[in-house]
């Protein structure tokens, strides 16, 4: 079972950065007024952020990045692991992160890489660039993580546009005496389709055919390269796994659950996300939202709650579930993390 | 568990439908107020309230409210 501990590594400063236009849900007109209410009410999602043409995750991580070098006045030589977390790289050749090495000015001792990972990706992305900096004493590390869905997403499928939203993040980690993380890291691949992009990878490469639009039912028309999602597939899969996941994290870093300061879930939608923390059994007041201002970031949603909902504190619950499927959850020590306002590209 | 206790609940989940509207042989998708976020919290409020899994197979299979009762009605 994927449990573990990562030791001897802080979290020293969190980053995030969102794209100035704002859309607004009560403008969607795929749904009707009276849908569009209670999507806002139930789904919890007003606003969405939406980057403009040609600007990229890459773009706005490596803005957050910029803004927690320049703030701890870090020396960047001292960079020496970079790891971007997206399923919206640049380019399919070359991976992205050598692109965001460049960008920050970081010196040529530094390992870089992506990990094609979406809700999950920011506590996997910590437990993996965790696992790589307790080996490396005096070293630090940079953990970026974003997805600029809006790119993949039909404007004309109301099952999907009305979700998404862009933003980017930026994580400082360094070596420090003492220090634990705990993971647990799930997943379900029999399900790898309920999100899915299904042309342009070597599967499915793309042709002529990947443009053609299709109505799909009233209301949802995308082709072949816009992003698919099965909501109730998902919506069950959370309230299944979860819960369950939280508790034996819990359970093997016997932390009890009303010592959990704040809990920071991925972002996904209200209705659900309120099933699993009731479940859970987390009260109200220790689970943010920025649902409402910032929709559904994917990967870079825990990072964006937390710069939205700033804390220092000891027993930090961190939790993300979808694409994949994968899940996973961490329990982590934010005491001397420097947390910023969420920055705008 | 009885279906009555379940049609309550399901009535409750609506906001502009008549709850006389709706009884166990009610075709649920032909409900104005029917839509992909309404089968949410007709899951949501299976879970909360009677601790089933409501699937989304349950959901594109069934017809009636007595359907989606008897999906859940088993486990």
């Amino acid at each position: 079972m994927p449990l573990f501990s990562v030791s001897n590594i802080q979290i020293k400063s969190v980053a995030a950065c969102v794209p100035s236009q704002t859309e607004d849900n009560q403008s969607f007109e795929l749904l009707n007024e009276t849908e569009r209410n209670l999507f806002i009410k139930t789904i919890g999602i007003r606003y969405r952020r939406i980057v403009e043409s040609g600007i990229t995750a890459a773009d706005l991580c490596t803005k957050a990045a910029n803004a927690i070098l320049t703030n701890n006045n870090l020396n960047r030589e001292d960079i020496q692991v970079l790891i971007f977390v997206s399923q919206t790289p640049d380019y399919l050749i070359p991976f992205t992160a050598c692109i965001i090495q460049d960008k920050l000015g970081l010196s040529k001792n530094c390992m870089a890489f992506d990990i094609n990972l979406g809700c999950s990706g920011y506590v996997y992305g910590l437990s993996i660039i965790g696992a790589l900096l307790q080996n490396m004493p005096g070293a630090k590390g940079l953990l970026l993580v974003g997805d600029c869905s809006s790119t993949c997403i039909s404007m004309q499928d109301k099952s999907v546009a009305p979700l998404f939203s862009d933003a980017g993040s930026a994580t400082l980690l360094e070596y420090k005496e003492g220090e634990q993380m705990h993971f647990h890291l799930q997943t379900d691949g029999k399900e790898f389709d309920d999100i899915i992009i299904s042309d342009g990878g070597m599967k499915h490469p793309f042709v002529s055919d990947s443009l053609l639009y299709k109505e799909i039912a009233i209301g949802q028309v995308r082709n072949n390269l816009h992003m698919k999602l099965d909501g109730m597939k998902i919506f069950n899969f959370a309230l299944r796994e979860v819960p369950g996941n939280v508790a034996q994290l819990l359970e093997y870093s016997a932390l009890p659950k009303d010592q959990i300061d704040k809990a920071y879930f991925h972002q996904a939608n209200l209705l659900m996300n309120e099933r699993v923390r009731i479940k859970i059994g987390l009260p109200e007041e220790k689970v943010p939202y920025t649902l409402y201002d910032y929709g559904n970031t994917s990967s870079a949603s825990i990072p964006l709650t937390l710069c939205a909902y700033p804390i220092q504190s000891q027993n930090v619950l961190l939790s993300g579930f979808g694409v994949g499927l994968s899940w996973g959850s961490a329990l982590v020590n934010l005491n001397e993390a420097d947390i910023l306002p969420i920055l705008t590209y | 568990m009885e279906i009555a206790l379940f049609i309550e609940n399901f009535k409750d989940c609506f906001n502009e439908t008549a709850a006389d509207s709706i009884n166990e042989n009610t075709i649920f998708r032909d409900l104005e107020e029917w839509n992909s976020m309404m089968a949410l919290i007709i899951i949501a409020m299976i879970d909360a309230e009677f601790g089933k899994v409501l699937t989304a197979d349950n959901i594109r299979e069934s017809k009636t409210v007595k359907d989606l009762f008897n999906c859940i009605a088993t486990q």
